[in-house]
C-alpha cells in the first residue's frame, strides 16, 4: 500500500489532496444517494397530489435500521454477510475513482470506463449471490430476474460510454470529461445524443426504477430487487440500502459529468472542489427529478418485455459507436 | 531446451510407470513423475520467455525419412508454459481424484501421455513432427476421454463425435501443410518461413483456410465446436481441465504459427474471418453457458465463449498487422494471449471444482446440488475464485485481460480501414455482451450449485475433498489472484510471445509496472489499488455495522428461519433451480437456443376444469448440431445402410467384384 502510494506520490505532488478529493466523493455519493432517492419520492408524491415523505426520509430510515439487529436465515453461509459489504465497497471504490467532484480523483490513472462498469457488475453479482444464499423461493427468483436484466443492461452501459471514449480517443474517464469540457460542441453530436438515450435506459434498469422495476412494490409477481434482498434485516439491510443508493448516486453523477461536465472542479484548490460539489448535486438532482417525472407518467412494463427495452438500449449504444466512427 | 527435453522424457517415463506399476503405486508414481516433468518443462519454457532466445534441435533418430525437428521460440514457449502450469495442478489433483477407485492402467498412463503430447506440439518445428505430435495428442486425449465408458454410455457417444471431428480437422491441416511444404521447397518451418515469398496468393489463402478448418475446430470455434460440449464434460476432471485449459489453446497456436509466422500475416480477409468466427463463438458459447444446467457442460460452453474472445483478439491483431499497424497489432495479440493464459488458469480451476463436487456428490446436475458452501467450504471458496475470475470482476485475472483486449480493440479504431473498424466494433460488442452473460452463468453455477439448501440427499451428505485435490485447485487459484492483482508481472513474457506471433512483429510500448499502463496510448488500470480500496471499503463498512450499534446484542447477527410468506416450513423443493434461474434469459435468447419444450396438462374425467397432472418437458440442444450436422449424419448413415446390401456373404459375388475391379483397372491403364 505504501509502495503504491509512494509511486503515485512521485508521479504527482498533490497526492494527499487527491486522496482527500476521493474521500469527499465517496462521502458525497454515500450521503447524496439516499437524498436523491428522497427527492425522487418527493417529486413523485407532489406530481400525484400527495405531500409525501420528507427528502431526508432515506437517511432517517438508515438511522432506524442501524438500531435494529441483523437477522440471517438458518441455511445461509458467509456469502450473506459478505454480499452487503462487497456491494458498499464496490460502490465506494467506484465513487472514489470516477470524476464526480473533481476531474483528478486519487487513482485517476486507473479510472477507466471498464473499471467503473465492472465495479457496478461486482455489486450486482454480490447481491445476486446473497439472494441465492438463503435458499428461499423469492431470493432465487429475484436473483434470476436481476441477473437477466443486468446481463443486458451492463453491456449497454459499457458500450454507451465507449461511444464517448471513441470520440475522446481514450477510455479513461477523467480524459473523457476533460475532452468534453474542451469541446462543448460535442454535446449536440449525434453519437452523444444516441449514447445519452441508451444511458438513460440503462440507468433506469440498473437502479430498478419504473418502467423496469418498481422500488416500492412487495408483490411477489412483480418484484425484482426487493425479492433479492428480502432476507436482509437491521444493519445488513442498512448496508444494502446505502449500497443501492450509492449506485444510484454514482450512475447519475457519471451521466451528469459525462454529458454535462460544466462546473466540475479541475485540479484546483478547495473553492473549485466546493463548486464541483454544488454543481454535481444540482445536476444529479435535475436528472433525478426528470426520472421521477417519467416514473409518474409511465406504467411498469411486463417482465418479459424489459429485455426488449434494454436490447433497444444496447443497439442504440452500438449505433452511437458506429456513428462516432463514421463521423470521425 | 535441455530442461524442456528432460521434462518430456520424465513425462514419457510417467506414462510407462502408470501402465506398468501395480495398483497401489501407479497413480501416485505417475502423478509425482508428471508433476516433475511439468516443473522441468516450465523451467525450460520460462527461460525462453525471459531471455527471448530461440533454440532448436534436429535428430534423425526418432522418425524415419524426415527426422524430428524441435524448436523453442517465445510464442511456443508461452503455450508450453501455460500447459505445464495446468498440467502441474492436474497431476496433484489426479492423486485425490482417483484415490478411492484407482483408475485402470490405460487411464493412469494416458494422463501423462496426453500431457507429453500437449507439451510437444508447440515445440514442433517441421510439418512431419507437428503432424505426428498433433495426431498423438488426438489419440491420447481420445483414450483418456474413454476412461469412464463402461459406466456411462454418453462417454462413447462423446468419443465418437470427438474422434470424427478431430480427424476431419487433422486431415484438413495435413492437406494444408503438405501443400505448403510442397510449394515452399522444404518441410521444416524455418525453410517454409524463408521461402514464403514464392507462394502465390491463391495458394497461401488455400493453405490458410484448410489449416483454419482444423485449428478452429480444435479451438472450439462455432460451427466446428460440436464435439467440445460433449467431450469435455465426459472426460475425467483432470483430463477435462487439460482439454479446456491446454488443448483448445493449441488451436489458437496453430492459427498463429501457420497464418502469422509461416505465411507471414498474409491477407487481411483471413483475419476478418478469424475474428468473425470469434464473435459468433463468443456469443453462442456465452448464451449456451447461461442456459446450461450441467456444471461441466456449462464450463465447456464457456470455453467456446472464451476461445471466441481470444480468436477475436487474434483476428483483430492479424487485420491490424495486415494493415501495417504493427504496434497496435502487437497490443491486441498480447491481450488475446493474456486472456488465453488466464482462461487456462480459471477454466482448469473450475473443471477441478466441478470434478470435486462430482466426487463428493456423484452428480454434475446443478438442479440436484446446493448447500455445498457449508459442507465443502474450501472447494466453494476456490470455485468461487474461478467463477469470479471468469466473470471478470476487478482484482482477478479475467478482468485484467478483458480490459486489455477491450483497450486494444478501442485503440485499433485509429487504423482507419472500414473493414477493420467493423471487425473491431463487432469484437467490442461481443466482448460487452458476453461479459453480462458470463456473469449470469457463473452466478448460477456458484449460487445454485453451492449456496442455499441441498436439493438432493447426496448433496446433503457431501464432505470436503482431500488435500491433494485442494492443492491442485489452490495452485491455479493462486495464479488467478496474482495475475489479477499485479497483472504487470506477466507483461514482459507476453510481450515477447506476442512479438513472435506475426512475422516482423514489434514489442508493444506497455509500461512495465504492477498494473497495466498503455503509456503513449493513454489508458491504465491499477488493480492492486482497486483491491486495496475494496478491502478498505469492506473493513470500514464491517466496522460500522459491528461497532456503531450501542447495544452489544445488536453487534452480532442472529439466526432465524427464513421468511416463507407466512408458511412455517421452507423445503429445498421451494428453492429456485438452475433451470428456472436460466429461464428468463432462455426466453430472451430463444431464437439462438431454440429450446424444445412441451407442457402437458391432464384433466380428470369428470371435469375439464379439474387438473389431474401437469408434466413439463424442456431440453436445450445445440441448434448448430441440429441444423448443420444431423442432416449430414443422416445422409451418411443412409449411404452406409445402402452400401451394406452389396456384400451379402456370397463368395461368388466377392470373386465377381474382384474380377470386375481388375478389368476396370486394366481398361483405365490401357
Amino acid at each position: 500500500m505504501t509502495a503504491t502510494l509512494a509511486a503515485l506520490g512521485a508521479a504527482s505532488p498533490g497526492i494527499w489532496a487527491r486522496i482527500g478529493a476521493s474521500v469527499l466523493q465517496v462521502a458525497a455519493v454515500a450521503a447524496g444517494g439516499p437524498l436523491l432517492l428522497g427527492l425522487m419520492g418527493k417529486v413523485r408524491a407532489r406530481a400525484e397530489g400527495r405531500v409525501g415523505p420528507p427528502i431526508t426520509q432515506g437517511l432517517r430510515d438508515l438511522r432506524k435500521l442501524m438500531r435494529k439487529e441483523a437477522i440471517r436465515a438458518e441455511h445461509t453461509s458467509a456469502v450473506s454477510g459478505l454480499a452487503p459489504l462487497v456491494l458498499v465497497a464496490s460502490g465506494a471504490v467506484g465513487a472514489a475513482v470516477t470524476p464526480l467532484v473533481t476531474t483528478r480523483p486519487a487513482i485517476a490513472g486507473g479510472a477507466d470506463v471498464f473499471v467503473v462498469v465492472y465495479l457496478l457488475l461486482m455489486g450486482s453479482v454480490a447481491l445476486a449471490l446473497g439472494g441465492l444464499d438463503a435458499g428461499t423461493a423469492f431470493g432465487g427468483m429475484g436473483s434470476s430476474r436481476a441477473m437477466t436484466i443486468g446481463a443486458i443492461s451492463e453491456p449497454a452501459l459499457l458500450v454507451a460510454i465507449l461511444a464517448l471514449a471513441v470520440q475522446a480517443h481514450s477510455s479513461n474517464l477523467p480524459d473523457i470529461v476533460a475532452a468534453s469540457l474542451a469541446h462543448p460542441g460535442w454535446l449536440a453530436s449525434p453519437q452523444r445524443l444516441l449514447a445519452l438515450v441508451a444511458l438513460v435506459v440503462v440507468v433506469i434498469a440498473e437502479t430498478g426504477r419504473i418502467p423496469v422495476d418498481n422500488p416500492s412494490t412487495h408483490l411477489e409477481l412483480t418484484m425484482i430487487h426487493e425479492a433479492m434482498i428480502l432476507e436482509y434485516a437491521g444493519t445488513d439491510l442498512a448496508l444494502v440500502t446505502v449500497g443501492e443508493a450509492m449506485r444510484l448516486g454514482l450512475l447519475l453523477g457519471l451521466v451528469a459529468n459525462l454529458f454535462f461536465p460544466w462546473g466540475i472542479g479541475g485540479s484546483g484548490g478547495p473553492l473549485a472542489v466546493l463548486v464541483g460539489l454544488v454543481a454535481l448535486g444540482a445536476k444529479a438532482a435535475a436528472i433525478a427529478t426528470l426520472i421521477a417525472l417519467v416514473e409518474v407518467s409511465t406504467a411498469k412494463v411486463r417482465l418479459f418485455r424489459v429485455p426488449e427495452l434494454l436490447a433497444g438500449g444496447f443497439v442504440l449504444a452500438v449505433v452511437a459507436v458506429t456513428t462516432g466512427l463514421v463521423a470521425r | 531446451m535441455t530442461a524442456y527435453l528432460i521434462g518430456i522424457g520424465i513425462a514419457v517415463v510417467a506414462a510407462l510407470v502408470g501402465a506398468v506399476l501395480p495398483d497401489r503405486h501407479r497413480l501416485p508414481g505417475a502423478a509425482a513423475l508428471s508433476a516433475a516433468a511439468c516443473v522441468a518443462v516450465l523451467v525450460g519454457a520460462v527461460h525462453v520467455l525471459v531471455s527471448g532466445h530461440t533454440s532448436g534441435l534436429h535428430t534423425a533418430q526418432v522418425l524415419p525419412l524426415t527426422g524430428v525437428d524441435l524448436s523453442l521460440d517465445p510464442l511456443g514457449a508461452l503455450f508450453i508454459a501455460t500447459t505445464a502450469g495446468v498440467g502441474l495442478a492436474a497431476s496433484w489433483y489426479s492423486v485425490g481424484y482417483g484415490a478411492h477407485a484407482t483408475p485402470s492402467r490405460t487411464a493412469t498412463a494416458m494422463l501423462p501421455a496426453f500431457l507429453a503430447t500437449l507439451l510437444l506440439v508447440p515445440a514442433a518445428a517441421s510439418v512431419a513432427t507437428f503432424m505426428v505430435a498433433w495426431e498423438l495428442m488426438a489419440l491420447t486425449s481420445l483414450l483418456a476421454l474413454l476412461t469412464d465408458h463402461r459406466r456411462r454410455p454418453e462417454t462413447r457417444d462423446a468419443a465418437q463425435w470427438y474422434a470424427a471431428m478431430t480427424h476431419i480437422g487433422a486431415a484438413a491441416i495435413l492437406l494444408g501443410l503438405v501443400l505448403l511444404a510442397d510449394h515452399a521447397g522444404g518441410q521444416t518451418f524455418a525453410t517454409i518461413a524463408s521461402h514464403r515469398g514464392r507462394l502465390s496468393v491463391p495458394l497461401s489463402s488455400t493453405v490458410f483456410v484448410l489449416t483454419l478448418i482444423g485449428f478452429a475446430s480444435k479451438a472450439g470455434a462455432v460451427p466446428l465446436h460440436v464435439w467440445l460440449p460433449r467431450a469435455h464434460p465426459e472426460a475425467p476432471s483432470p483430463v477435462s481441465a487439460l482439454m479446456s485449459g491446454a488443448m483448445v489453446n493449441l488451436g489458437v497456436y496453430g492459427i498463429l504459427r501457420v497464418g502469422g509466422v509461416l505465411l507471414g500475416g498474409g491477407q487481411s480477409w483471413w483475419w476478418v474471418v478469424v475474428a468473425a468466427l470469434g464473435v459468433v463463438s463468443a456469443f453462442f458459447g456465452a448464451v449456451h453457458a447461461a442456459a446450461s444446467t450441467d456444471t461441466k457442460r456449462l464450463l465447456a460452453y464457456s470455453t467456446v465463449d472464451n476461445m471466441g474472445l481470444v480468436l477475436i483478439g487474434v483476428g483483430a491483431a492479424g487485420a491490424l498487422a495486415a494493415g501495417g499497424e504493427r504496434m497496435l497489432a502487437g497490443l491486441v495479440l498480447l491481450a488475446a494471449l493474456f486472456h488465453l493464459v488466464n482462461h487456462a488458469l480459471f477454466k482448469g480451476l473450475l473443471f477441478f471444482g466441478a470434478g470435486a463436487v462430482q466426487h463428493a456428490t456423484g452428480t454434475r446436475d446443478l438442479d440436484r446440488l446446493g448447500g455445498l458452501a457449508r459442507r465443502m467450504p474450501a472447494v466453494t471458496a476456490l470455485f468461487g475464485i474461478g467463477a469470479l475470475s471468469i466473470g471478470a470482476l476487478p482484482g482477478l485475472n479475467g478482468f485484467a485481460s478483458e480490459w486489455l483486449l477491450l483497450e486494444g480493440l478501442l485503440h485499433g479504431f485509429a487504423s482507419r480501414s472500414a473493414v477493420t473498424d467493423a471487425t473491431l466494433l463487432a469484437g467490442v460488442a461481443a466482448l460487452a455482451i458476453t461479459g453480462g452473460l458470463t456473469a449470469t452463468a457463473f452466478v448460477k453455477a456458484l449460487g445454485v450449485g453451492f449456496l442455499g439448501q441441498p436439493r438432493s440427499e447426496r448433496a446433503g451428505g457431501a464432505r470436503e475433498v482431500g488435500p491433494s485435490m485442494l492443492a491442485g485447485m489452490g495452485l491455479l487459484a493462486g495464479g488467478c489472484v496474482v495475475l489479477g492483482v499485479v497483472p504487470g508481472v506477466a507483461l514482459p513474457a507476453l510481450d515477447r510471445a506476442a512479438a513472435a506471433g506475426f512475422a516482423g512483429g514489434a514489442p508493444t510500448t506497455l509500461r512495465v509496472g504492477l498494473g497495466l499502463d498503455l503509456a503513449s496510448l493513454h489508458g491504465a488500470i491499477e488493480p492492486a489499488l482497486l483491491v486495496e480500496g475494496l478491502l478498505a471499503g469492506i473493513i470500514v463498512a464491517w466496522g460500522v455495522i459491528r461497532l456503531a450499534p450501542r447495544r452489544a446484542e445488536l453487534r452480532r447477527p442472529r439466526r432465524a428461519e427464513a421468511w416463507g410468506c407466512g408458511r412455517e416450513l421452507q423445503t429445498a423443493r421451494m428453492e429456485i433451480t438452475a433451470t428456472s434461474f436460466a429461464e428468463p434469459l432462455q426466453r430472451v435468447f430463444a431464437d439462438v437456443l431454440r429450446p424444445d419444450r412441451d407442457l402437458e396438462v391432464t384433466h380428470t374425467v369428470e371435469s375439464a376444469y379439474v387438473t389431474q397432472a401437469v408434466s413439463y418437458y424442456q431440453r436445450v440442444d445445440d441448434a448448430v448440431e441440429r441444423v448443420a450436422y444431423r442432416p449430414v449424419i443422416g445422409a451418411v448413415s443412409w449411404w452406409g445402410r445402402l452400401a451394406r446390401r452389396v456384400p451379402n456373404g456370397s463368395v461368388h459375388r466377392y470373386l465377381a467384384f474382384g474380377f470386375a475391379a481388375l478389368v476396370l483397372i486394366l481398361v483405365v491403364l490401357a
